[in-house]
């Protein structure tokens, strides 16, 4: 069902961990959906110095969490929220249909990691992934 | 690279002494058993003998048996063809809620027609309750019907105390035998039930071929409408090969079946019992003995099943998933949500189903490399890092 690229994203994943007090830090989707993924950003004058992931999930979910990571690094912020699931789905050369939900998650662990980095300049306070509340994750 | 066959709940290979019997019947004796000269005949021959053969062997007259294409052809008659055969004495139905999809699904349709059904629950091994079962007895009830055993965690049902309780009550009882035929010792007599579906390509047999067991004066709706083969009650050309290796391929699992379900049960236990002691947070669904003697389903905690299929395919190791993920919808396994299983939990099960041509390195092999899959999973897994972080929020 999957190609040989999200074969190999899967099996050889980029940027498998978790930053130590990272400046932004996303997650998204809940365990009983059978999905989580959790990206956390090193950032510096708006540029991504580091992108890792922790995934939680099918097959589907660990080769766009590694894609999408690949794909940010290196980029302003402002771009990264322009990076789209259907982008990470072309970068992997296609997934099942069933699967697409996968990169639409990766796309919004980014763009909520981002946001995490935004909001914690806005207050002047220094991010951390501990500070994250339950209420933070999102529910897609 | 390895190709190690773990799935034997989804389907076998072939004997090579059932193909053997069916060879001649795809080249040499190709007569439709229906025509009326002797290629005819001595294709009808084969056929009156396999059905023989398969009756004896589950303790049923032959003109109890019909061939069917498989086990959701068989499931699919009974439901349908009791709604159409005893729609005037009642319109409900009561079945498990661990059943296959052919019975669920299937149910799904009826309710759509007017008919209800209740579900029964099953306990934490996903065993059905028999109290339940009795409370749900209305006057309008038509049927019962609860597999023998379950194909995803294997746990046995009490197929001959339901059986009783629907005769006390004149109702009709089903048991889908997919899983058990070939394993477990079926006989429909001792049994008492009125209808029995199985399938050969789970003992060894070939693929699209299955039968039903319709007790002798148990009048049942046909769904399959066409010619005068299975006695007019199934129409379509008769799958003469098929049926002449389900007959083999059953009669050498019946006698084999003693020796195969003692050495298959010792690779399975030797199975769990490693799991157990080396991996942590692993919950073995299903119960420790009562359970198909190859069957071994677990719950990894911490990771989804799905990628644990792929890790191990990718080791050449070949096993199923509970976890609908990997199904293509998003819901964790019915079964184990019925037995009370968590939902994160339920999206981390694995089914092992083992065989007769498995080995113990292949177990132990399998083991190995579990252990290292399961560990480079949960690195990468946030509940897991939240686990042993001490935050661990309910998973």
């Amino acid at each position: 069902m999957y190609n040989e690229k999200v074969m190999e994203a899967f099996s050889n994943p980029k940027n498998v961990g978790e930053i130590e007090n990272p400046d932004g830090f996303g997650k998204v989707g809940n365990a009983s959906c059978g999905d989580i993924m959790q990206i956390t950003l090193r950032i510096k004058d708006d540029v991504i110095e580091d992108a890792k992931f922790k995934t939680f999930g099918c097959a589907a979910a660990i080769a766009t969490s590694s894609t999408a990571t690949e794909m940010v690094k290196g980029m302003k912020i402002e771009d990264a929220l322009k990076v789209t699931n259907s982008q990470v789905v072309e970068k992997l050369e296609g997934l099942p249909p069933q699967k697409i939900h996968c990169s639409v998650l990766a796309e919004e662990a980014i763009k909520a990691a981002i946001d995490d980095y935004r909001n914690k300049q806005q207050n002047g306070g220094k991010s951390d992934a501990a500070s994250v509340k339950d209420e933070d994750v999102k529910y897609v | 690279m390895k190709r190690i066959y773990i799935d034997h709940s989804a389907t076998t290979p072939l004997d090579k002494r059932a193909l053997e019997k069916m060879l001649p019947y795809f080249t040499e004796v190709y007569g439709n058993p229906n025509s009326q000269h002797f290629f005819g005949r001595e294709a009808m021959k084969a056929v009156d003998e396999a059905r023989d053969k398969i009756a004896s062997l589950i303790g049923a007259k032959p003109n109890e048996i019909y061939f069917t294409s498989g086990g959701t052809e068989a499931d699919n008659w009974v439901l349908r063809g009791v709604a159409q055969q005893f729609a005037h004495k009642g319109k409900h139905m009561i079945i498990s809620k661990i059943e296959h999809a052919a019975m669920l699904t299937t149910a799904k349709e009826l309710e759509k027609q007017g008919f209800e059904f209740t579900y029964l629950g099953v306990d934490k091994y996903g065993v059905v309750d028999l109290e339940e079962l009795k409370k749900s007895i209305r006057p309008d009830t038509i049927l019962i019907g609860v597999m023998f055993a379950n194909n995803e965690v294997g746990t046995i049902q009490p197929i001959k105390e339901i059986a009783e309780i629907a005769k006390e009550h004149g109702i009709l009882c089903f048991t889908d035998a997919v899983q058990a035929m070939g394993t477990l010792k079926t006989d429909v007599r001792e049994l008492g039930v009125d209808f029995m579906s199985f399938s050969a390509h789970k003992f060894y047999g070939p693929k699209g071929i299955g039968a039903l067991y319709i007790r002798n004066g148990v009048p049942l709706g046909r769904i399959i409408t066409g010619g005068h083969q299975e006695r007019t009650k199934r129409g379509g050309t008769t799958n003469v090969p098929a049926i002449v290796g389900f007959a083999e391929a059953l009669s050498i699992a019946e006698e084999e079946l003693d020796k195969n379900a003692k050495y298959i049960a010792s690779l399975r236990d030797a199975f769990i019992d490693r799991v157990l002691a080396e991996i942590p947070y692993v919950r073995l669904n299903g119960h420790r003995t009562q359970r198909l003697p190859g069957n071994a389903d677990f719950s990894f905690e911490y990771i989804e099943g799905e990628s644990i299929l792929f890790s191990l395919d990718l080791a050449g190791i070949a096993v199923s998933s509970g976890s609908a993920c990997s199904s293509g919808s998003l819901e964790a396994s019915h079964v184990l949500l019925a037995m009370g299983v968590p939902e994160a939990t339920a999206h981390g099960s694995i089914r092992f189903s083992f065989g007769k041509h498995n080995t113990m390195e292949e177990v132990n092999y399998t083991v190995d490399k579990l252990k290292e899959i399961v560990q480079k999973l949960r690195e990468m897994s946030p509940l897991y890092s939240e686990m042993i972080k001490g935050e661990g929020k309910n998973v």
